[in-house]
């Protein structure tokens, strides 16, 4: 417990903007995760961060480490933008195309890691962990999570209803003349952002959990789209705070930490979902048997 | 003068032509049935008619005020997402969108729609209930209350009764020609021949190109409408 106090007490400064950065990056993730999961795209946010690993590679080899973001965003953006093209004009299955953007991503970049003469294992398990420490977080990255987030919140409450509408029913919403392909294309320049600025610090392979465990979670609990936006928001702070306090004290990576606190997250609201609905069946169990309706079977 | 006027509609789908000269006057009111079998361009037909994709040739021109995003759309149950959560409210308020302007949360006009829809189905009840765990009949319920939500004028009903059972089909009906009768234009695409016409007022019948347009009466003393009745009756 002391070595925890004396962390923040030695580097305060690196602490609270890993808090911020961390806080934030959930609360992006968290909201952008309710219109993935429930649009099917919830491999989107995966297969982005492994494009994110390759475009690290990339900024790695021209020896740009700090800047890397100036390298990682354009090519993840573009990434979202073609795989959301993919899907709305289906030429390629977009789970098939998802899948060739990753993998052919990592391939890349594993190649690029080794062909560069930087700590190759290190700057590997890096941006594929998350970062080992949370002094590799730079003054930089603070803002532009703050930047980006204030963009994403806005964007939810600005176009809240539309985002509904175009979740629930695309067609209807297109229909009653939503601009479906920009809200499409909006959410996918959102989440790239999110992915690019959270895999820093969650690790490429694990940012897609960030995404999508707060709004399974949520949906096992509650049955309503804005109880399900706010309870995926609040658990997503609650668990980066756990894992994150978990990671100081254990003195591990953040990025798995904070993924362990999600997973138990989602066991704890399956049972709270499970009993829920064994509740719900008895009672109407109960409500069907009544007493004329045993009268009229006799 | 009429609601919605046809004028040598051709409609291609992926480059292919699946319907052409598709002409024909709805007036409002009118409760039309576009009927044919699969693969006949009806589905094709109400999708240009929603500004869903654009005609390959001729036109559609809308009258009597109608404006494209103000027509009403109750999709098939296929569409439909089962499990997603939403209440009641949620859904039936999400027809408002067309003409709330860039407001972006729900007023009070939108809300006294959404209310007053509920009422007339008999949804009030269920208003904060989740969509996910009502019938199949009451969802449809509720998504015909997000239809009308989104038009005073003229509804679109796609395929509206597959999937409900005999029951919930004929209560469907009741509903949809007692909106008829308040005055609301209703097109209804279906390959259910019977139903539609047992409560159509107008029928088309497609088949690529129209073989029949015109009133549900002529089209039962009508070659074709003879030969696809008594087809379906054995």
């Amino acid at each position: 417990m002391t070595d925890v106090i004396s962390i923040f007490q030695n580097i305060p400064g690196i602490a609270i903007r890993a808090i911020v950065v961390g806080s934030l990056v959930s609360l992006c993730a968290s909201l952008l995760g309710v219109t993935l999961v429930l649009k099917r795209y919830s491999m989107i946010g995966d297969g982005l961060s492994h494009v994110g690993f390759g475009a690290l590679a990339i900024a790695s080899v021209l020896q740009i480490g700090n800047a890397s973001m100036a390298i990682s965003l354009p090519i993840v953006m573009a990434a979202a933008f073609i795989l959301m093209v993919l899907n709305e004009k289906r030429r390629m299955q977009g789970d098939a195309a998802i899948a060739v953007l990753s993998t052919g991503a990592i391939a890349i970049g594993t190649l690029l890691y080794r062909l560069s003469d930087g700590q190759y294992s290190q700057d590997v398990c890096n941006s594929l962990f998350g970062t080992s420490s949370i002094n590799l977080l730079l003054e930089s990255d603070m803002w532009i999570a703050i930047g980006v987030s204030v963009v994403v919140l806005t964007a939810f409450i600005l176009f809240y209803t539309r985002i509904f509408s175009v979740t629930f029913d695309q067609t209807f919403a297109k229909a009653t003349g939503v601009h479906v392909g920009v809200y499409s294309m909006m959410l996918a320049g959102l989440t790239a952002v999110t992915v690019v600025i959270g895999m820093k610090m969650i690790g490429a392979i694990m940012i897609s959990g960030l995404i999508i465990f707060p709004a399974l979670s949520a949906m096992r609990v509650t049955k309503r789209f804005k109880s399900v936006m706010i309870t995926s928001a609040v658990l997503s702070l609650v668990c980066f705070a756990f894992g994150f306090f978990l990671s100081l004290v254990i003195g591990a990576q953040p990025g798995p930490a904070i993924i362990a606190v999600h997973v138990a997250c989602f066991l704890i609201c399956s049972l709270i979902g499970w009993l829920k609905t064994r509740k719900r069946a008895r009672m109407s169990r109960s409500i069907i048997v009544e007493p004329e309706c045993v009268d009229k079977m006799k | 003068m009429a609601i919605l006027t046809f004028e040598n509609v051709g409609l291609a789908y992926g480059g292919v032509s699946v319907a052409h000269d598709v002409s024909f006057r709805v007036n409002a009111g009118e409760f039309w049935g576009i009927i044919g079998e699969n693969g006949s361009g009806k589905t094709t037909l109400m999708k240009a008619l929603l500004g869903l994709i654009p005609c390959a040739s001729g036109r559609i021109v809308m009258g009597e005020g109608l404006k494209p995003n103000e027509i009403g759309y109750l999709p098939q149950q296929s569409a439909i997402q089962k499990d997603f959560p939403a209440s009641v409210e949620e859904v039936v308020l999400s027809g408002t969108i067309g003409y709330r302007g860039w407001k972006p949360f729900y007023g009070r006009r939108e809300r006294a729609i959404a209310d007053g829809n509920m009422e007339k189905l008999g949804l009030l009840p269920l208003k904060k209930d989740s969509f996910q765990e009502l019938s199949g009949g009451q969802q449809q319920r509720v998504l015909l209350a997000r239809a009308l939500c989104a038009t005073k004028k003229c509804l679109v009903l796609d395929e509206p009764t597959t999937g409900l059972d005999p029951v919930v089909t004929a209560e469907f009906y009741r509903m949809v020609r007692e909106i008829n009768k308040n005055g609301m234009t209703v097109i209804m695409v279906s390959h259910d021949v019977e139903e539609a016409v047992k409560c159509c007022s107008h029928i088309l019948h497609l088949s690529c190109h129209p073989l029949f347009i015109g009133t549900t009466a002529e089209y039962k003393n009508s070659p074709v409408g003879r030969k696809y009745l008594q087809e379906n009756a054995l």
